[in-house]
């Protein structure tokens, strides 16, 4: 038999509630429940990133945690950074210099980028680091990082 | 693929939580960082019938500094560690191995002490533990228990702990001044499953390393403390081929397993090489000042 829990968290600003079946992973709470796509499941076990969201402000996998364990939580999706202009910057740099081509990895990428940002002046080898949690099969990293690098010095000189 | 049908409970106190697991008969699992859990759930390579989710529990949060070392609760995160001055300062090898446990968004979920609970053989936390000889408390209904690290990790994923018992903390012993450490890995991809990997720890007396204990991971069942390492001492000014010869006589003591990685014999080959790098740069920090003098 199904367990159901009801769960009430912040979601890209907004308060929602909803009934969960324990089972459900937060990606596809997102994906199927709350219609919010751009959070994109890879290979669901972890590894690719691609379904990266940011939990009470910290990059998470959303296949690795329940969408009961959401409740109390604030919770942000690719949806509420673009809407809400936190990252605006990045993105614009992303288009700028072609980081990305399928897109498929960017939303994970962009959760991945927007915690690392909040440290300052990271170095290139932070963010390899940082990205090795995240894999893109089209661009070969280089553009992302320099991205995030040209990103990081601008927000340093405002 | 989605994960099975279970329960899921959330309790708020440890009782409630050791209560829960108290009628356990193997179906009942501890849901901390989930990072490896959750990934089996997805899989369906396992099927708990009912998990306890410990997060809201605040008695298992916390690092602190105890009489006996530094305490990890369960809920203290890889990238906690990674953060704490306190670690950096009395637990010097968990900083050295942390850089490699997987990545940054698996790190802000992920437990030490679920890692130690799990078991992979290919997982850093338990290589450290192994070595440091960690003191791992396991709580159930009604008491508990402290495990060394070294007795502790049984065989492929097992361990000492019972079905109806969770690691509520891990101690760490605080490193004298004249402990050294030394950490390295190989995978493939950065923070990846390590194919090999070695952990040291030596004591600087006068001009050379003595008690000097080295852990293989990756490659074996469990961690592997070599019992060769310890009957050498390795001088300041140990030439490559003194360390060469040391690193393959410690490599003789693994049991390195074939799998998708390599053959065994591969990783024998391959762990001798990050045992003789790891000593030299163990050796290059314990006499930096005769170096840097001469």
């Amino acid at each position: 038999m199904t367990d159901t829990h009801t769960i009430a968290f912040l979601l890209n600003g907004q308060p929602v509630s909803a009934e969960v079946d324990a089972r459900l992973h937060l990606a596809d709470f997102l994906r199927h429940t709350m219609k919010l796509t751009g959070t994109h499941i890879g290979c669901e076990h972890g590894v690719c990133g691609a379904c990266n969201v940011l939990v009470d402000g910290r990059s998470a996998r959303s296949c690795l945690m329940l969408a009961v364990q959401a409740d109390g939580t604030t919770i942000e999706t690719i949806e509420g950074l673009t809407a809400s202009g936190k990252i605006a910057d990045l993105q614009r740099e992303f288009v700028a210099r072609n980081a990305l081509q399928c897109g498929y990895c960017t939303p994970g990428v962009l959760a991945t980028a927007t915690e690392l940002l909040e440290h300052p002046a990271p170095t290139r080898a932070d963010i390899r680091d940082a990205l090795s949690g995240n894999y893109c099969r089209c661009t070969g990293y280089h553009a992302i990082v320099d991205a995030i690098e040209a990103v990081a010095q601008k927000r340093q000189t405002p | 693929m989605k994960a099975p049908i279970f329960t899921y409970k959330r309790p708020e106190h440890l009782g409630e939580a050791l209560d829960l697991l108290a009628d356990n008969d193997g179906g009942t699992q501890v849901l901390a960082g989930g990072q490896s859990l959750m990934a089996t759930l997805n899989m369906r390579l396992s099927s708990p019938a009912e998990l306890v989710d410990i997060n809201r529990i605040a008695a298992l949060r916390g690092i602190e500094p105890r009489d006996t070392g530094i305490r990890l609760g369960a809920l203290v995160r890889h990238a906690d560690v990674l953060a704490s001055a306190t670690v950096a300062q009395h637990v010097p090898l968990l900083a050295l191995a942390l850089p490699h446990v997987a990545h940054m968004a698996v790190r802000n979920r992920g437990t030490t002490c679920g890692s130690l609970a799990l078991a992979d053989p290919s997982a850093e936390m338990p290589a450290v533990a192994v070595t440091l000889n960690a003191d791992i408390v396991l709580a159930k209904k009604g008491g508990q228990r402290t495990v060394p690290a070294r007795g502790f990790f049984q065989g492929l994923y097992q361990t000492a702990r019972q079905d109806d018992e969770m690691i509520t903390e891990v101690v760490f012993p605080v490193a004298s001044t004249d402990e050294l450490f030394g950490f390295a890995e190989l995978s493939r991809r950065h923070g990846d499953f390590a194919t090999v990997g070695v952990a040291v720890r030596a004591v600087k007396v006068e001009n050379r390393l003595d008690n000097i204990e080295v852990t293989i991971f990756g490659s074996e069942a469990t961690p592997l403390l070599s019992k060769t390492a310890s009957s050498f001492a390795i001088a300041a000014n140990a030439s490559d081929k003194i360390l060469g010869d040391m690193a393959i006589a410690i490599a003789d003591d693994m049991e390195p397993m074939d799998n998708h990685q390599g053959r065994g014999e591969t990783k024998r080959r391959q762990g001798a090489t990050l045992i003789r790098r790891t000593l030299r740069d163990v050796l290059q920090r314990a006499f930096l000042e005769q170096t840097a003098l001469s």
